[in-house]
């Protein structure tokens, strides 16, 4: 089963953080084959947000909520179960930062045609 | 064995209250699924109630409806045409149950059961809710009044944890060594509450639900078994402790005797002997948490000869250690009356009202009663009518009620 790990964090708290730290449990966990994807991503500064309405788009600058801690980054995981999930969540560098919201994916019907299910 | 129908229906009515959650707990393993495993558990006992008196009443009954129930699953599933894989890996599995299911694994199940159901990714009003319906049994009408909530709304607690437990897939198990101390505390929690439901029923006729408690102790007790930590002891001490005073706690016509008034003769010295053992264990180690401290209050006052021979000063102090490792009003509340136990009702008094004042009590009908008690003992009487009647309001126990309403006559 799939999991996706997001990864929050106030910013100025992440500064501190070594890039090795999370390339080095990024590819441990890769190693297991616990590791489908994962990024870091650019500030929140960087964000623009997109919405169609009435088949007008519109661009607004900013992420969609405004909190505090924003999304950093992401792990797309592998795991038997939600407490394997929390596990690997936790060994996440940034854990220690902010925080990581662990969220089972979710098969959209109709597109699972001749994949297989892993869980 | 052949058995009357009427014996049978006897019998599967005294099994189904005695087992059906140990049978349930083995089947939601069994069928990992907690919907399907209720629909096989309602479908064993049916079974169960119209073959027994037909071919006898089997040997292991329990064993027999885990197997019957996981038959019946797995029709249910055939006959829908849906799921056929899953139908399909549960008919293989099917001969390893055959043998009859061992003790331990079903002892087993009932953890794993009550680890999924206060599974701390569940939101804590969820746990409790369905902790109470799954390991326990009660009716959503009866955790609804345990929880000052609706029935409704009670049941779509249940639901929504359900199908987070099978969309977000929280397993099945016991947590590891290194994720059971963080986990444990939600269960102490949530057994904690049964046995508070069990033990001071929180509305309705009767004063107490004896067989929830028994059910508390006995979790408890398993915990014990899996991890002897602290805590662990330190609450079944004090469910130990107090459940010890069950007995002088009403009277025959089943109304409330306070602490102080209790026949301490009808208090069961073999509870205390064992919870006091375990509280004694729990201080020796150097983590002491909040229970192991209530545990401790509790047994000073089972080591009394009566309410005025109580060690009352230590248990002020007590108190105070575990306002300040667990803050709560009621422990306030307790403390001030320990205090006034001690000092007089003048220092208890002061105490109560500030907290009082404070709001957090304000519909809290014990913080009243004590109020009206302290008042009464002082010769405050107008003071005491107003607060009992204060207490009358917020109650919603009859025999509560109808103590302070024997105290509010008495006072005229």
């Amino acid at each position: 089963m799939k999991y996706l790990c997001l990864v929050y964090a106030e910013e100025s708290k992440l500064e501190g953080m070594s890039d090795e730290e999370c390339v080095a449990y990024d590819e441990a966990l890769r190693g297991r084959g616990q590791c489908v994807a994962s990024e870091a991503l650019q500030p929140v500064r960087t964000a623009a947000t997109v919405r169609v309405r009435n088949g007008q788009v519109s661009v607004t600058d900013g992420p969609f909520a405004e909190t505090k801690e924003s999304l950093a980054g992401f792990y797309l995981v592998e795991a038997p179960d939600l407490n394997e999930a929390i596990r690997i969540a936790a060994g996440i560098p940034p854990a220690r930062a902010g925080s990581v919201e662990v969220r089972p994916i979710r098969e959209l019907t109709g597109r699972n045609l001749g994949r297989k299910e892993t869980r | 064995m052949a058995a009357g129908e009427t014996d049978v229906r006897e019998l599967a009515g005294d099994l189904y209250r005695r087992e059906s959650r140990r049978v349930l707990a083995t089947l939601i393993r069994l069928l990992g699924d907690f919907d399907l495993a209720e629909e096989a558990l309602q479908d064993a006992f049916a079974a169960a109630v119209e073959q027994w008196p037909r071919d006898g009443v089997p040997a292991n009954p329990r064993a027999w409806l885990v197997s019957a129930g996981r038959f019946k699953a797995i029709d249910n599933l055939r006959r829908r045409a849906r799921f056929e894989a899953a139908a399909a890996a549960l008919a293989r599995q099917v001969p390893e149950a055959a043998g009859g299911p061992d003790e331990d694994l079903l002892e087993d199940d009932r953890l794993r059961l009550i680890f999924t159901c206060c599974h701390p990714a569940l939101r804590p009003d969820a746990r409790a809710a369905l902790t109470l319906r799954e390991v326990c049994g009660l009716t959503t009408e009866e955790i609804a009044r345990a929880f000052l909530a609706s029935p409704a709304a009670v049941a779509q607690r249940i639901v929504r944890a359900k199908a987070k437990i099978r969309e977000a897939k929280i397993p099945y198990r016991v947590p590891s060594r290194e994720e059971l101390p963080e986990r444990l505390d939600a269960v102490l929690q949530v057994t904690y509450l049964v046995f508070n439901e069990g033990y001071s029923a929180s509305t309705g006729e009767d004063l107490t639900r004896p067989d929830l408690s028994s059910e508390a102790i006995r979790l408890a007790q398993l915990l014990l078994d899996l991890l002897p930590e602290p805590e662990v002891m330190g609450l079944l001490a004090l469910m130990l402790l107090h459940e010890s005073r069950r007995a002088a706690r009403t009277s025959p016509d089943g109304e409330l005797v306070l602490l102080a008034d209790q026949d301490r003769t009808l208090w069961d010295r073999t509870q205390i002997a064992e919870g006091t053992a375990l509280v004694e264990r729990a201080l020796c180690s150097r983590r002491i948490g909040p229970y192991a401290l209530q545990a401790a209050i509790v047994a000073l006052h089972a080591e009394a000869s009566s309410a005025d021979a109580t060690d009352w000063a230590q248990i002020a102090g007590l108190y105070g250690v575990l306002a300040r490792a667990d803050p709560s009003p009621v422990v306030e509340l307790n403390r001030a009356v320990a205090v006034a136990m001690h000092k007089g009702p003048e220092a208890g008094l002061a105490l109560i009202d500030a907290l009082l004042a404070g709001g957090a009590l304000a519909d809290y009908h014990l913080a009243h009663a004590a109020r009206a008690d302290l008042c009464r003992r002082m010769g405050r009487t107008a003071d005491a009518r107003a607060a009992y009647e204060r207490a009358l309001e917020l109650a919603r126990q009859q025999p509560e009620r109808r103590f302070l309403e024997r105290r509010l006559k008495e006072l005229v």
